[in-house]
């Protein structure tokens, strides 16, 4: 049990993925400008990261090491990912048009969020079993929604703050983002062995 | 040669097994129409009176779902624009006047010793809410008019009044569940006011 809390501390705050090892950057800056947004983006991410990262435990475990494939699985985890992302936008768009809606493009974007294939791949080279690997992606997912959301909150604010003519917009975003990175940066010691 | 082999088939057979997932959730998930255009003409007042510029509320609803402005709705007023607003995620805005302004509900008013029976108004009512036939008086069912004027211009000898209505404690009804299919207004209400 206290492995599991581990990881999900370890994933949410010291190891974040997007603000430490700057995995996933493109719909942490894509989808922030608005909070609803970024919640829906949050809700599809946190399914699809867990889910895809079991799958992708599951296959890695159970058809590439048996037939010494594991050197195929960048490109099976790939399909996988891909098959995933699919099969959420079937599952969102049949449940919450709306949604739908609001998600648009970034919904097929989370394939190529480099955040997915980046758990698959640390899962497996830190060989994880099969819960931890499901905590992992879920962490992962959860770290993941907790910065985009704070992210986005604090875009709307900037949005009507007096910032200098140079700065405003995508450039007062990097400029929070990188704060925002050296802030959790400080999660670092967090946890002592 | 037979790790290739084996390699290309593993990957063969890793998707096609996707692939046939991804089939079945095609069909089992499979939307039918536009669930937007439903939801947004559920908000709208159903009183088809083209106010907006649209043949009917449906149109309009169409029109809104593919990205026409929310505000041009005069007899759902600023209710519905809010409604909209919030299934929509789109900004609140006033009512566009170029399509009129915000009146209190009405119904049409047949003053039937002046009717002639000419038919007109029945042709121009859009919800079929005018009952009567040639050279026969017509009367207006109350409970089905949605107030939309339209009825009120063709009439040659101009005897259709419109009546601001008001709830009264007397006229207050509870909204009944919704069916999943469409209903005329009276069923809604659970039958005929007296």
């Amino acid at each position: 049990m206290t492995e599991f809390a581990l990881i999900l501390v370890s994933t949410v705050l010291v190891n974040n993925f997007v603000l430490v090892q700057f995995l996933g950057l493109c719909p942490f800056m894509g989808v922030s400008n608005k909070l609803e947004t970024a919640f829906g983006m949050s809700l599809a991410t946190t399914f699809v990261l867990t889910l895809s990262s079991i799958c992708s435990y599951l296959t890695y475990q159970y058809l590439l090491l048996p037939l010494d494939l594991a050197y195929l699985r960048t490109i099976a985890f790939i399909l996988v990912i891909a098959v995933v992302v699919q099969f959420t936008e079937m599952v969102v768009r049949k449940t919450s048009p709306l949604l739908y809606r609001v998600l648009g493009i970034f919904l097929p974007l989370i394939t190529t969020n480099c955040a997915v294939l980046g758990v698959a791949l640390l899962n497996i080279k830190a060989k994880h079993n099969f819960m931890e690997s499901a905590v992992y992606g879920f962490g992962a997912a959860l770290g993941f929604s907790l910065v985009l959301i704070l992210f986005s909150a604090m875009r709307e604010r900037l949005a009507a703050a007096d910032v200098p003519e140079p700065f405003r917009g995508s450039a007062i975003g990097m400029i929070t983002a990188g704060l925002m990175s050296l802030a959790f940066m400080g999660f670092a010691g967090l946890i002592r062995f | 040669m037979s790790v290739v082999i084996t390699a290309v088939l593993a990957l063969l057979g890793l998707a096609a097994v996707f692939g046939a997932i991804l089939g079945y959730a095609s069909e089992r998930f499979k939307v039918e129409g536009d669930p937007v255009v439903d939801q947004i003409d559920a908000i709208l007042p159903q009183t088809q009176c083209g106010q907006c510029g649209h043949p009917g509320c449906r149109p309009y609803a169409e029109a809104i779902a593919n990205g026409e402005a929310h505000n041009h709705c005069p007899p759902g007023g600023e209710a519905t624009i809010i409604a909209l607003s919030e299934l929509l995620g789109r900004e609140v805005l006033p009512l566009d006047e170029e399509h009129g302004e915000e009146k209190p509900r009405t119904v049409a008013y047949i003053r039937e010793a002046e009717c002639i029976g000419c038919t007109k108004c029945i042709q121009a009512c859009p919800v079929d809410a005018i009952l009567g036939a040639a050279k026969q008086m017509h009367t207006v069912i109350v409970d089905e008019c949605t107030g939309c004027d339209l009825c009120v211009e063709p009439c040659p000898v101009d005897c259709i009044d419109m009546i601001p209505i008001r709830t009264t404690p007397k006229s207050w009804h509870w909204d009944l569940p919704q069916p999943g299919h469409r209903l005329i207004a009276t069923d809604l209400r659970g039958g005929l006011q007296s």
